[in-house]
């Protein structure tokens, strides 16, 4: 079962992505949007946790919350697809269920 | 495909109402049904039509109000964490004694099982929430 795990906290300010990556199956897909999208960032603390979870699982990123936060989009991990709200409505649509790490 | 929503968040306190809004109306727009949306939690304080947000901001629940009505979505606030918030329908005003009611239209107060009944209806149930 392919599942679609949703993290919309910063790993800066709760352990939700910790939790998300330690407990997801290896093959599924993580959205980070809202405060999420801090995790996308390149050269963070968490940056090279991410793009080692890369191996494992498919990472998606809000662009609008990205953008609304003033982030660009340049700096992302390499390898992390932008979405927007249709794409997570096809991502929802496209895995068997979707779980919230809230 | 059928969508359940779930918010457990107020308005305006992260991004939770306004992300799941954007999401039902992206599902919409693709063609897609969604079977209702559930406030739980502090979720149940976007159902209150007496919230004035200033005129250049987002009114979240009229949006909900306005969107219900063009599409005909059943938002549904959990009783239980509405009575304890301070939500109440016309129903609810008389069963407790009060004298005001304050739940915005295009919403509906019931109770846990429509929840379940979302988990057991629809193909994906989505949850927002802080």
């Amino acid at each position: 079962m392919s599942v679609l795990h949703t993290v919309n906290k910063s790993p800066f300010e709760r352990n939700a992505l910790e939790s998300c990556l330690r407990l997801a199956k290896a093959g599924s897909s993580i959205l980070l949007f809202e405060d999420g999208v801090i995790a996308a960032m390149q050269n963070t603390k968490f940056s090279e946790r991410i793009a080692q979870a890369m191996h494992d699982f498919s990472f998606y990123v809000m662009g609008p919350d990205v953008k609304a936060r003033g982030l660009g989009e340049d700096k992302l991990i390499n390898g992390i697809q932008v979405v927007d709200y249709n794409g997570f409505v096809d991502l929802a649509t496209e895995h068997d269920a979707v779980q919230s790490w809230l | 495909m059928k969508f359940g929503i779930v918010i457990n968040e107020g308005p305006y306190t992260h991004q939770s109402s306004d992300s799941a809004l954007q999401f039902v109306k992206a599902a919409i727009e693709k063609g897609h049904d969604i079977f209702r949306v559930f406030f739980y939690h502090d979720g149940v304080n976007n159902g209150t039509r007496l919230g004035v947000p200033p005129q250049d901001d987002r009114n979240l629940t009229k949006e909900w109000s306005e969107l219900a009505e063009k599409h005909g979505l059943d938002l549904v606030v959990c009783v239980a964490a509405a009575q304890r918030r301070g939500i109440l329908d016309e129903d609810e005003m008389g069963r407790h004694g009060k004298n005001a009611h304050n739940l915005a239209p295009g919403f509906r107060i019931s109770g846990l099982g429509q929840l379940i009944e979302a988990g057991i209806q629809t193909d994906r149930l989505v949850t927002f929430g802080d």
